[in-house]
């Protein structure tokens, strides 16, 4: 699973705001746009280790086509697409396959979805197989279940993962429990997903980390995706689990685009993504935060530090494995999250891995994550509230001194 | 149904009162036995009828009044024939002498925790549950042995269950609040008021898809939800409301009204109490009904559910019943007024049934007799297999947290943890 980025400075710089036409996204990145020859980067994840690219010096954050090997498409297999594109491709083959599938949220039908994760979807499969619910998520939620406890397998959108706050009940007493509670006699095998995360100048309520309350839900899986590759592949996986999974997506990771195989694949639900092998220092994190990492890392790799960057991507349960293994070979952990502070996943990560692997550890583990603050609406605060890349930089050198 | 809509429409609200003593109109128009203002000494004089509602929806239960008085005098209209009749008592009986060896146990110290108990609310969960198939669903509240039973789950298992041994219905992981059968169809069994009324509407949804979108043609499968007075003012309750009728899901809404939640009366917990009007509001029929009647509850709900069935869509049934315990067996129940509770018990389900079974010829004394002495039995049976069931061993406890134990994840040497022989045992470290 190792992936190599070619470019990924670009991620700040994707919109969120104009989520509501994918042919239009624009970078309001505040770093100059100069060198940036077009309105798309490309992210490449093949699989394939090119250790002589990770020594090479990078002087652009951002790629650009000229050197990017990606440049020449039509002799490379799979398809290009974008994120948004990969979960609704990913959703699209699911429902295909099983007429059980069905789909229900704000404005996922008719309207396609306000991140166009369903578009095209209402049409080719009816309004009751996507189906365009009232504002009501507690109770749509609530009939999700219901649903899933009688056949169906659906998938519930929250338009924005802040509002699932209003189905906690839904979520937290009968998705969670009712499989126990019923002695095993119902499943529950739906999905709730929905972008969170802190977006580009969303204001306090549209930038909320759901994933720190869910996480001590007993009986939920937490997976959150941060590439169209595991996008379709973590869509795939939670629908055809029998366990209820969240699926957290990120508001500005919408328009990422890749390249992914034509042919048929799931990611593993439980596991994490090993995304950069490395030797000094494990770097943990998820979602749009990876992005951030892998920028740090290019100038930590030029400075002559050789990071390991591990996507976790399963948010609960942990991945014990990948992230123990890396931990007993560098020895130094860096956590880095969207979450707050105070009980985000990145408190739970570390309190896990002092249990588990605490003779393994040089140096005490570093928690970077955003500021315990309702995150403003000015564009500095807002900057000032997430982690950026020169912190990670910095707690980098910092970690690797002790 | 449909036409009694424009009717409710124009019924203008009562000014706001706290205590609707002081209010002619709420006064006039509601007949409510709340202790909060003393009984009207008219009621009790009406003759072993209920309170006639003011309203011009409720069709049925004044026809079937009718058709009762008519047969006291002459044979022919009789509501049920005999081994409908039987069937009814039997499960009234059922749910009572169930309910009160509950009780009996609990101050035994065989049961603990919550324990709500149905006595006197029979008539509303026989009524209703025996129109239905086994496919069809019923979700429920705390207050569920009585649904659960009357659904067809064996008194044994919910016996076992409540005694929190491994042979309940839910592996004793449930407990008295949370009743489940998927052999029988009963989706819960929840501790919060209102939580169930969306897995209805979820259940009623599943009978449509399939219908509609995985063409099983002949699927009619209707859902029954079941909640109380103090339910009709919570949020979940309206919005599915608006759901079931937009959506027409086959979803029969049964508001078991016994005037009080916990300690809260109806009437001073909500601005209209007349939880039936608040059917039309949303496009669905709203029907009152004489819960402690379960002829004329039978009535009603045969109406709502071939209307279900057919795909007309939902009914809102207000079913006006009354609790002869506390909330719970562990309320002390000091603040009902005991005329009111007096009252409620010369209105007994079963004392009713069994008079009109016997006064119209359809049964010997015997019989009846006969069904409740078999009764005891099986409850008595159900204690003592209840009694001589194991309790849940340590190994029971991490199973059914996933239905896919993978869920669990991945341990540090590379196998699932599910995978760990202690996971068996209920010892691993998850």
């Amino acid at each position: 699973m190792a992936s190599i980025f070619q470019a990924v400075g670009a991620a700040r710089a994707l919109s969120s705001s104009n989520s509501f036409d994918s042919k239009k996204f624009y970078l309001t990145s505040r770093e100059s746009v100069s060198e940036r020859k077009g309105s798309i980067f490309v992210v490449r994840s093949d699989g394939r280790m090119n250790s002589g690219r990770v020594d090479k010096l990078v002087t652009n954050a951002v790629a650009t086509k000229a050197d990017s090997a990606a440049a020449s498409t039509a002799s490379k297999p799979g398809h290009e697409l974008l994120l948004f594109e990969a979960l609704r491709e990913g959703l699209e083959e699911e429902m295909d396959r099983d007429p059980r599938v069905c789909v229900m949220g704000e404005d996922v039908g008719h309207y396609g979805g306000s991140y166009k994760v369903t578009k095209g979807l209402a049409p080719k499969y009816g309004d009751l197989r996507v189906l365009d619910t009232p504002i009501a998520e507690n109770s749509f939620t609530g009939m999700a279940i219901g649903a899933a406890m009688t056949g169906l397998r659906p998938i519930v959108e929250g338009m924005n993962m802040g509002f699932l706050l209003l189905a906690f009940n839904q979520i937290s007493n009968n998705c969670g429990m009712l499989h126990y509670t019923s002695g095993g006699q119902f499943t529950i095998p739906v999905v709730i997903r929905g972008p969170g995360g802190v977006g580009r100048q969303l204001g306090a309520e549209h930038s909320q980390r759901l994933e720190s309350y869910f996480q001590s839900i007993p009986g939920i899986q937490m997976v959150a995706c941060s590439t169209p590759y595991n996008a379709k592949g973590l869509m795939k996986a939670a629908i055809r689990s029998e366990n209820p999974v969240i699926l957290f997506e990120h508001v500005l990771l919408y328009n990422l685009k890749e390249r992914i195989p034509d042919e048929e694949y799931i990611c593993n639900l439980e596991e994490a993504e090993m995304v950069r092998p490395g030797e000094h220092i494990t770097i943990l994190t998820y979602s749009r935060m990876r992005y951030h990492v892998m920028q740090a890392a290019k100038t930590l790799v030029n400075k002559g530090y050789d990071p390991e960057v591990i996507d976790i991507r399963s948010l609960k349960p942990f991945d014990l494995h990948t992230i123990g293994n890396s931990v007993k070979k560098t020895h130094r952990v860096l956590i880095v999250e969207e979450c707050m502070r105070t009980g985000g996943i990145g408190a739970s990560l570390t309190a896990a891995i002092s249990e588990n692997f605490h003779d393994y550890l040089d140096a005490p583990i570093v928690c970077l994550s955003s500021q315990d603050v309702p995150t403003p609406y000015a564009g500095t605060l807002e900057e000032f509230t997430i982690v950026q890349p020169a912190q990670i930089v910095t707690a980098v050198e910092q970690l690797c001194q002790q | 149904m449909s036409s009694a809509f424009s009717a409710i429409n124009t019924v203008q609200r009562p000014p706001h009162a706290s205590v609707s003593q002081e209010n002619p109109s709420v006064r006039s128009s509601l007949p409510f036995l709340g202790s909060t203002h003393k009984l009207r000494p008219n009621s009790l004089h009406k003759n072993g009828a209920s309170i006639r509602r003011q309203s011009s929806i409720v069709a049925v239960s004044d026809v079937v009044k009718q058709k009762k008085t008519k047969s006291s005098s002459s044979l022919p209209n009789l509501l049920i024939t005999k081994q409908e009749g039987l069937v009814l008592y039997e499960d009234m009986i059922l749910g009572r002498a169930f309910e009160d060896m509950c009780a009996q146990m609990y101050y035994r110290g065989k049961m603990f925790g919550f324990v709500h108990l149905y006595n006197g609310q029979e008539a509303v969960s026989t009524g209703f549950i025996k129109q239905l198939k086994k496919e069809d669903c019923v979700v429920s509240t705390y207050r569920d042995h009585v649904h659960a039973l009357s659904k067809g789950v064996p008194a044994r298992a919910v016996m076992s269950e409540l005694f929190g041994k491994t042979t309940g219905c839910c592996r004793g992981q449930g407990g008295s609040m949370h009743m489940f059968s998927r052999e029988h169809n009963v989706l819960g069994g929840f501790a919060f008021i209102g939580e169930g009324i969306p897995v209805a509407a979820g259940a009623a949804f599943t009978s449509k898809y399939k219908r509609e979108v995985l063409k099983e043609a002949d699927c009619d499968h209707v859902t029954m939800a079941f909640f109380g007075d103090g339910t009709a003012n919570n949020g979940q309750f309206f919005e599915c409301l608006n759901m079931a009728a937009l959506w027409k899901l086959p979803i029969i809404f049964v508001v078991e009204n016994n005037l009080w939640a916990i300690g809260m009366s109806h009437l001073r917990a909500t601005s209209d109490p007349q939880i039936y009007k608040k059917g039309p509001a949303f496009g669905m029929p709203g029907v009152h009904v004489d819960g402690m009647d379960v002829l004329k509850v039978r009535e009603v709900a045969q109406e709502a559910v071939a209307r279900a069935r057919r795909g007309d869509g939902p009914t809102l049934v207000e079913c006006e019943t009354y609790r002869f315990r506390g909330h719970s067996l562990a309320d002390p129940d000091e603040l009902r007024d005991p005329a009111e509770k007096a009252h409620y018990a010369t209105r007994d389900p079963i004392t009713a049934l069994k008079k009109y079974m016997i006064e119209n010829n359809l049964v010997e004394e015997a019989e009846l007799k006969a069904i409740e002495k078999k009764i005891d039995e099986v409850v008595e049976e159900a204690v003592e297999f209840a009694e001589a069931s194991p309790v849940p061993v340590r190994s029971q406890l991490l199973e059914n947290v996933f239905a896919d134990p993978k869920g669990f994840g991945i341990a540090p040497d590379g196998r699932y943890r599910c995978e760990d022989p202690k996971f068996t045992e209920g010892t691993a470290h998850v």
